[in-house]
């Protein structure tokens, strides 16, 4: 059997005017033009958007998961960016 | 550090893969610790994403189990493909057309699911074409008459659903997000083949006959669909463990059973099972021993029609061979000139 070997494209769906773009999988096509194709057939076919992002998967650069604590973590104790970590007395009304 | 997720996640790397996951800091662990920890994330209910360390077994369980799912799918659009131009009605038509379209979207999230594991694609479709993997062996039955498209949609698409429903839950989060996509566009099978069904049933005896008659052929190749007995399924208590299962098969075969038998009821149709009753004590049906020899031939390829779908996935292959190079020549002939235009500038 030929192999295909065309790229991966991951696709991305805005559902409808207001909301971003979301990942939804992936389409393998010789170019963009197919790759917007696919796409289209695969992951549109009930209404589920009303446009479509296809980016190389070689393009995607992420962050390693071993990274993931030195990366993320030191947020986790910084309650003080939280509104709620402010006492504020009930008299004052919403705030 | 920062890494191109395709050389991590997808086919292309070889031993580049991350070992390190969030729920483990220190690299210098010990395989069983790794596990125990991943045992632990998994028995909180959390998700396992492509990048995360994982036993290469859970890996290669998925990756088996994923594309013979997308495989089946495939498979899957040849018993109802074969009715689409002699469908009785164009509603009938546009229907079937839509659920094989879908059937194939099915194959094509799965794959896109299993390559996140580091499965290939062409790999995968080789595997197929070679018949070194395997598909549902529901799909190599035959489907003589337009009824059997009703009973296909009624009862394989229903017991599919009670399949796949559990699995929108399954611990590997690609798996769970196809499966959710699945399922919404399962409902819709099963329904088109119950009206099917019922339209017959309340049509002339001519019609309710052959409702009746596609009925006695998918019933007991429905309820092999769920796989073997629990104390014959080896594989089925790791795959527990690791909750990519979350039901064993004689339980889903049950809720199947349970969940058939009222509406074969109201359809006027009887299930092919004399030992078929009501069981007060258990608050289930009771229903008579499997075929498992036949299971197991139809698996390993002496089903009434595996050599026909075969033959057919290969040539349908093989004819888009030309389509497949035009594309890959269009692509590069646009992407010379792009580079051409640029020098050019």
């Amino acid at each position: 059997m030929s192999k295909v070997n065309w790229p991966l494209w991951e696709v991305f769906v805005r559902g409808k005017a207001g909301l971003s773009h979301k990942h939804v999988g992936s389409v393998h096509a010789a170019d963009a033009e197919m790759a917007i194709a696919n796409a289209r057939d695969l992951y549109t076919r009930r209404s589920e958007g009303v446009s479509l992002w296809v980016v190389p998967a070689s393009a995607i650069v992420a962050s390693d998961p071993a990274d993931k604590d030195s990366l993320f973590e030191p947020a986790d104790d910084k309650v003080y960016r939280h509104p709620t970590f402010y006492d504020i007395p009930d008299d004052v009304g919403h705030m | 550090m920062y890494l191109r997720i395709a050389r991590l996640s997808r086919g292309r790397m070889t031993r580049g893969r991350p070992k390190v996951s969030q729920t483990v800091a220190d690299t210098a662990e010990t395989p069983v610790s790794l596990d125990r920890r991943f045992q632990d994330w998994i028995d909180a209910e959390r998700k396992i994403e492509p990048r995360d360390w994982m036993p290469e077994a859970y890996r290669r369980t998925l990756i088996r189990q994923i594309s013979q799912h997308a495989h089946s799918e495939i498979i899957g659009m040849q018993p109802e493909g074969n009715w689409i131009t002699r469908a009785p009605s164009l509603r009938r038509k546009v229907a079937l057309i839509a659920k094989v379209q879908d059937e194939a979207g099915h194959g094509l999230y799965l794959y896109s699911a299993a390559e996140t594991l580091g499965a290939s694609r062409d790999d995968m479709v080789a595997d197929l074409l070679s018949g070194k993997a395997k598909y549902s062996s529901i799909f190599n039955y035959p489907t003589p008459s337009w009824a059997d498209i009703g009973a296909i949609g009624w009862l394989v698409d229903g017991a599919a659903i009670c399949n796949q429903v559990p699995l929108c839950r399954t611990s590997y989060g690609p798996y769970a997000r196809a499966m959710v996509r699945v399922c919404k566009e399962e409902s819709f099978h099963q329904r088109q083949g119950y009206e099917i069904m019922m339209a017959l049933a309340q049509g002339t005896p001519e019609q309710k006959q052959m409702a009746q008659e596609a009925l006695n052929r998918w019933w007991i190749p429905s309820l092999l669909m769920f796989g073997p007995p629990d104390d014959q399924s080896p594989n089925s208590a790791q795959s527990m463990k690791w909750k990519i299962k979350r039901h064993s098969n004689d339980d889903l075969r049950q809720r199947f059973v349970d969940m058939t038998v009222p509406q074969a009821e109201f359809l006027g149709l009887t299930l092919p099972d004399p030992d078929l009753k009501w069981n007060e004590e258990r608050g289930h049906y009771d229903f008579g021993a499997l075929p498992w020899d036949e299971f197991q031939a139809v698996l390993k390829g002496h089903g009434p029609c595996n050599r026909q779908r075969m033959a057919f996935r290969n040539k349908t292959f093989a004819d888009g061979a030309w389509v497949r190079e035009a594309a890959s020549a269009y692509a590069e002939k646009q992407k010379a000139r792009q580079a051409a235009a640029v020098k050019a500038a």
